[in-house]
């Protein structure tokens, strides 16, 4: 990272009623020894939150994790809320139980990347270097 | 290791042990050591998957102060070691109970019939998320998940559908549940009720386990002191008017599930079993009254000696804690019954087919570990909720276990193997310490409190990820063995969106045909007695269920007085 490059911020989130948080947890903290600087929301937000957080923090993405079975519902609309707060420079990334025929739609809808189930680490952390850069936010 | 001591109880004759002692070591110095300079072992440190270190080979060396009937005994005999049961299989098969449920109740009914038909032996029934967080299908926070992840439930309407048909005398139904219990136990009630089956004749579980939610499986509303007002109105309710009902599940499955270790796992548990005791005891109930209507609910994972070890060192240890510690004078409540799930979590989303082979490793642990009833994962279950072709396989399963591998027809067939017994030993003793720190932090309340198991999990969960990354630890498929460019061998189930519209439609009728004014009335009764910690809140959410009021209506008028829980976000 170059001197005067601020970290990359990264909001994982955990977004409507799904408790599976340990993949989570586990991305969250292998982001922040990778050195990027994470903020994790905790279980249980409403999109609205998500949104909130985001925009509070100045984050470069958001990584949502989803295992309910409604990523197809969560992702597009939290998309449109970005979009509507002016905030589509914002990457958004997810894994979970999310099934490959989902993803052409949910790439179409916005999303970066969907993560499979026994994604090493190390190839989401490589994928964050590769693909979130600091934002220019506008004071 | 437990130390050698001088107690006559040993089953070895000292002279004879030490001979073998002996041997053992000049084995070790003589051909073991040649053969290893020549021929190295393939990995420097063999160890479980929960990172237990495992030796070449165990001998009387590893058990020297084995004592059968001590630490054995027969079956059903203290401390049950070798089983709960006298006769065990021989007796009776395991229940096949597979947990299912999805989309509206109608499609949940259908499965259920299809179940019982193709021979399982009892219910167990999956809510989606709305429902276990105790929110009504149009309720915002609901969008997206109606039907998803289990069967959507409001009302008593949708449960008098799911069992259409099912003759509620005759089966017994499990219920994963924990802060809405009351009220879907309420339902349950109710509903049999209308069949004609009155509450002293229904038979299930609930999980009603909320220590476990703020652990590991972090399905909460209330704090914690409300959410265990709530478990224990029902352990008191259900010990004087619904007698075979069990009351709690004690769920070391999700602790496990989060990313534990197998001695976590059994250590959390029991800790958790503790204090529902001696809640129950401070409730002003004899011991002997409730107890033994306490379950276990413990995870299969993938190692397979490690987790037949486990089982065997919670019967032992439950044994000895309600006999030596509570006092209890029935052998019922020294039983440690116990329903057990093969592990979600060592399940692939690559070559799924495989996933067949680890449930039925992982059903076999649980079958030579003694389990009282099992659910079998099916194949495709990272993808989704599973097929009616994967979910006949994963019952199919359980009965080659039963009726053609031979397990069945002795009781604890492993029992006496230096291996398990020495590894059985190893799971007690440290279970015990992580037992004993959690007491001298005051129990298990004030240590959730201070994060202590949720990080202790999370640190578990992260050194294991961190073997699969470098290969310490290999998973067939996903970080050896892999399949470049794989296609999808398995259909998979999609729950239709209509489903919400559905529930909507179903919801609406029901408030508009109900007594509204009723139900405003008894909400407000409700209130008044959640403010009253000494109120058993069942029977007024038994006439309020009645009254067709709705999950969300219920748990939302609670939630006024007791407040919510917020997730503090260790990572």
């Amino acid at each position: 990272m170059g001197g005067t490059e601020r970290k990359v911020k990264i909001l994982v989130a955990k977004p409507g009623l799904d408790g599976h948080d340990r993949g989570a947890k586990v991305v969250a903290r292998a982001l922040r020894d990778a050195g990027f600087e994470v903020i994790y929301t905790g279980l249980h937000q409403s999109l609205d939150q998500i949104v909130h957080a985001a925009m509070e923090e100045d984050v470069d993405a958001i990584g949502i994790s989803i295992l309910s079975g409604a990523h197809m519902y969560v992702f597009p609309t939290l998309i449109n809320m970005l979009r509507e707060e002016g905030l589509d420079d914002i990457v958004v990334f997810g894994g979970g139980i999310i099934p490959t025929d989902d993803i052409p739609e949910l790439e179409k809808a916005g999303v970066k990347k969907i993560f499979l189930p026994g994604t090493p680490l190390e190839e989401i952390i490589e994928w964050v270097k590769e693909n979130v850069k600091p934002r220019t936010v506008s004071l | 290791m437990s130390t050698k001591t001088k107690e006559k109880a040993g089953l070895f004759n000292e002279e004879k042990l030490e001979e073998v002692v002996e041997a053992q070591k000049a084995w070790e110095e003589g051909p073991l050591a040649q053969e290893v300079s020549k021929h190295p072992e393939r990995l420097p440190r063999f160890s479980t998957i929960s990172d237990l270190e495992i030796n070449r080979i165990y001998t009387p060396r590893d058990v020297p102060d084995f004592d059968y009937l001590r630490d054995l005994n027969f079956p059903g005999c203290y401390p049950f070691t070798r089983g709960v049961h006298t006769t065990m299989y021989r007796g009776r098969l395991w229940t096949m109970r597979q947990f299912a449920g999805f989309g509206t109740p109608e499609q949940t009914n259908q499965r259920y019939r299809y179940l019982l038909s193709i021979g399982q032996t009892g219910l167990s029934m999956a809510f989606d998320f709305p429902t276990l967080y105790g929110r009504d299908s149009d309720d915002p926070m609901s969008r997206g998940e109606v039907g998803k992840c289990g069967v959507a439930v409001d009302t008593l309407k949708d449960f008098e559908v799911i069992f259409e048909g099912i003759p509620m005398d005759r089966i017994t139904t499990s219920m994963t549940i924990n802060p809405p219990a009351i009220v879907l136990l309420a339902m349950y009630i109710v509903a049999a009720e209308k069949q004609g089956v009155s509450q002293d004749k229904i038979g299930g579980t609930v999980q009603n386990d909320m220590l476990k939610e703020f652990i590991a499986q972090k399905t909460w509303i209330y704090p914690p002191i409300p959410s265990l007002r709530l478990v224990r109105d029902i352990v008191v309710y259900c010990t004087h008017h619904v007698p075979r009902w069990n009351t709690i599940s004690i769920s070391g499955y999700h602790i496990r599930e989060a990313g534990a270790t197998a001695v976590q796992e059994l250590a959390f548990t029991l800790a958790d079993g503790i204090e529902y005791v001696k809640m129950g005891i401070e409730a002003g109930l004899d011991v002997d009254a409730f107890a033994p209507r306490y379950s276990f609910f413990f995870d299969s994972h993938m190692d397979f000696f490690e987790e037949i070890a486990k089982m065997r060192a919670a019967r032992r240890m439950w044994a000895k804690i309600m006999r030596d510690r509570f006092g209890a004078k029935s052998p019922r409540s020294w039983w440690m019954r116990f329903h057990t799930q093969t592990a979600g979590c060592s399940l692939t989303a690559q070559q799924p087919l495989n996933n067949i082979v680890r449930t039925a490793i992982e059903a076999l642990a649980a079958v030579l570990g003694g389990t009282q009833s099992l659910h079998t994962n099916s194949m495709d279950e990272t993808w989704a909720l599973p097929t009616e072709e994967a979910v006949t396989v994963a019952l199919r399963t359980q009965q080659i276990i039963a009726h053609e591998s031979g397990v069945a027809n002795t009781i604890d067939p492993l029992g006496g193997s230096y291996f398990i017994e020495a590894l059985t030993n190893e799971m007690e003793e440290k279970a015990w310490e992580y037992i004993n720190k959690i007491e001298e932090m005051g129990g298990i309340i004030p240590a959730i409190d201070a994060g202590y198991p949720q990080k202790e999990i999370t640190e578990a969960a992260f050194r294991y990820q961190q073997q699969l990354e470098t290969k310490e630890k290999i998973i067939v498929g996903v970080n050896e063995f892999i399949m470049e460019g794989e296609e999808l061998p398995i259909e998979i189930l999609k729950v239709d969106p209509e489903v919400e519209r559905v529930q909507f439609q179903r919801l609406n009728e029901v408030r508009r045909k109900r007594n509204n004014a009723k139900v405003q009335s008894l909400l407000k009764d409700l209130k008044d007695a959640a403010a009253d910690e000494k109120e058993n809140l069942m029977p007024i959410i038994i006439d309020l269920v009645r009254e067709y009021a709705s999950i969300g209506e219920i748990m939302g008028a609670m939630k006024e007085i007791f407040g919510e829980y917020r997730d503090p976000g260790y990572f």
